[in-house]
């Protein structure tokens, strides 16, 4: 009888974002030392292990510059997508794509956009391909964006046409209040993002983004539907970046009432106390989760250090087909 | 062979090669609407109507790329290209790259371009260099309508995203095209349109004409003038151009574009760099201006460069040493 098989679901989604958070905390002191900047997700890791764990291997996601918990919770290898941020050979884009714009096509993992908004330009595209054939049988894809990009106007032409063309989409905001350097407040209402969705005629959520349980079970409900009939969900995440827009990055910007409110709802620490309050898991156990968390980052921080870098002579490789260069 | 026009050219490739492959698809702001037979033989959800919104069509079309199918988008007019840019230039141009290699972009961009309709400078611009400039892209733009259904049977065929322009000025004019479903012109290779030995004279789309016209004056005067037409200004035969140029000497580059980082001055940069010691004269540029396209006729056609231009540049470069060269090259 395998150990995984007894864990229950509620508790591995804690791991998975355990795992997640020990990952973009090791990038973080990483970059003390001098490796490239990176946008972490921390704080939003609920809304990356909800949404992916509601998806089957079958299914396709896009997502954007803060894409790691969204790997993670696919099921990345953290020494790949550590040696892909370091920019080594055996990262999954073989150095080239860096942190911002990692895709993993054995994961199902297409086209990550850092142009902000290109992420919702694409998806339609393969949700179209889904529905022409091209993917496996029942799929549907996921489109991770922030609340920034649903100020581009790119956010309201894609929904349009996945609601004209039927697409078998699940659009998915991670409402996190910060656009870069900008508060949401200052950009947009309150209730512009679900308001704007609703007014394509899709079917809308707004779900707590830091209860992982919330946004799993209206993501489970949202693929359902989309499986169903074919037709896109939106469901906006409301939740919050903890850290700064980049790393280094000292938040001074912020205000610190703010920022503490939120970090009284930290994530992780709320499945932990509820899986604590439900004795899901004790406190031994929660230590050996972190433990083991720890530990599968310490070793990816190793293979990803020990990763050679890529032959400069590769430096135009990819830029055009080349023989054998499709899977 | 049959005789048919440039539209008629397009034409049958599309529905050739959705024919072909059945993971070709068209979409576009009114494109079932303007072509009821390929609705009609290809049913509505491979001949697909978009909104009117350029930069979901051309991010779809990098998407559904992405995934399997392979898009031909009709993004009409040129200058809607800008809207269209992100997707094109970011997405598609730099994804394979940035995934390593492990997704490809075989999608066609179609617009329309240049002078002919008076329709000023929000629908007439010659983009194309823009693209050119863009890594991972590939630019096509044909002269005749043989090539118009050779060029756009390969593009489509490609691994690769391409940028494929049509002139709108060709439109009409009809040629001899062969009927064969295989006819497909490779991408990069350019065409010799006229044998000479005096001078070349390269260009594209639909100064090639202009050229045509400006060697037979030229032969008149007993004057030999060599046309290149590049028909693929990327990947560009680089061969052909240079092949051309040492056996006469003489280089005249004719472009509607405006010359400022255009074709013409990468042509001038590959003749200075790799066949210098071949050049009897200055390299020439005869492009269009730096300014937007009017809309009244005769301004633009004064934006053009005429045949009557490139004649005079090439009896001014037949009277000029190789000894004097700076006295040209402002010109
Ligand atoms: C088109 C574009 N404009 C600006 C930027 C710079 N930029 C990078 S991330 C970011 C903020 C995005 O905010 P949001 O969409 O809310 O996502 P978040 O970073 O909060 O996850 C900005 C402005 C960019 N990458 N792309």
């Amino acid at each position: 009888m395998s150990a995984a098989a007894t864990v229950p679901a509620t508790v591995r989604r804690l791991e998975t974002m355990l795992l997640a958070r020990a990952y973009e905390e090791a990038l973080v002191e990483l970059q003390h030392g001098g490796a490239p900047g990176t946008c972490t997700s921390v704080g939003q890791e609920a809304c990356a292990v909800g949404v992916v764990g509601a998806l089957e291997p079958r299914d396709r996601l896009l997502t954007n510059h803060r894409s790691a918990a969204h790997l993670i919770a696919r099921g990345a290898d953290p020494g790949r997508l550590m040696a892909e941020v370091l920019g080594r050979v055996d990262g999954y884009c073989g150095g080239r794509s860096g942190s911002l714009h990692i895709s993993a096509r054995e994961l199902g993992v297409v086209l990550t956009s850092t142009i902000v908004g290109g992420e919702l330009s694409m998806a339609p595209g393969v949700a179209l391909a889904q529905k022409m054939g091209q993917g496996e049988a029942g799929g549907i894809v996921a489109v991770f964006f922030g609340d920034g990009a649903a100020c581009e106007g790119i956010f309201h032409e894609a929904l349009n046409l996945a609601v004209q063309w039927q697409l078998p989409l699940l659009f998915v905001c991670e409402n996190n209040d910060w656009q870069a350097f900008v508060h949401r407040r200052e950009t947009m209402p309150d209730n512009a993002i679900a308001a704007w969705a609703a007014g394509h005629g899709l079917a809308v959520r707004t779900v707590d983004g830091n209860d992982v349980e919330a946004v799993h079970a209206a993501a489970s409900e949202a693929v359902a539907g989309i499986r169903a009939d074919g037709r896109p969900r939106f469901l906006e995440l409301v939740t919050y970046r903890l850290r700064g827009h980049f790393e280094p990055d000292d938040q001074a910007y912020v205000d610190p009432a703010e920022l503490a409110r939120w970090q009284a709802r930290d994530p992780l620490q709320q499945q932990a106390d509820r899986l604590l309050a439900q004795a899901a898991l004790d406190s031994a156990g929660l230590a050996r989760l972190h433990e083991a968390a720890r530990a599968r980052i310490a070793a990816a921080v190793a293979f990803a250090q020990a990763s050679a870098w890529p032959d400069p002579r590769a430096l135009t490789r990819h830029v055009y087909a080349e023989q054998g260069d499709r899977p | 062979m049959s005789r048919i026009t440039t539209e008629q050219a397009i034409h049958q490739a599309l529905a050739e090669e959705m024919q072909r492959d059945a993971r070709v698809f068209l979409m576009g702001e009114g494109v079932a609407t303007k072509r009821p037979d390929l609705l009609r033989d290809f049913g509505a959800a491979r001949v697909r109507n978009t909104p009117l919104a350029e930069a979901i069509i051309a991010g779809t079309a990098v998407g559904a790329a992405a995934s399997g199918l392979r898009p031909v988008i009709d993004l009409l007019f040129a200058p809607f290209l800008t809207y269209a840019m992100d997707a094109l230039v970011n997405s598609a141009g730099k994804l394979r790259y940035l995934s390593g290699g492990q997704f490809e972009f075989p999608l066609v961009a179609m617009s329309m371009t240049g002078s002919g309709w008076c329709v000023g400078a929000q629908h007439n611009h010659n983009l194309e260099a823009m693209f050119v400039h863009a890594p991972g892209l590939k630019v096509v733009m044909p002269s005749t309508p043989a090539d118009f259904k050779g060029l756009l049977k390969s593009a489509i065929r490609d691994a690769d995203p391409v940028l494929f322009f049509t002139d709108l000025g060709l439109l009409h004019q009809e040629g001899e095209v062969p009927d064969d479903g295989d006819h497909c012109v490779p991408l990069g290779e350019a065409v010799v349109r006229r044998a000479g030995r005096d001078v070349t004279l390269v260009s594209y789309a639909k100064t090639v004409e202009v050229c045509l016209q400006a060697a037979m004056q030229l032969g008149a005067q007993g004057i030999s003038a060599e046309v290149v037409d590049l028909r693929t200004l990327k990947p560009f035969d680089e061969a052909t151009v240079l092949n051309s140029l040492r056996k006469t000497g003489r280089l005249v580059i004719v472009t509607e574009a405006s010359g400022l980082c255009g074709m013409a001055a990468e042509l001038a940069a590959l003749a200075a760099t790799r066949a210098f010691a071949a050049l009897r004269a200055p390299v020439v540029r005869l492009t269009g201006p730096d300014a937007p396209a009017a809309s009244s006729w005769v301004l633009e056609q004064a934006a053009l460069p005429s045949a009557d231009a490139v004649v005079q540049a090439v009896e001014g470069l037949l009277h000029q040493a190789v000894a004097e060269p700076a006295v040209l090259a402002a010109s």
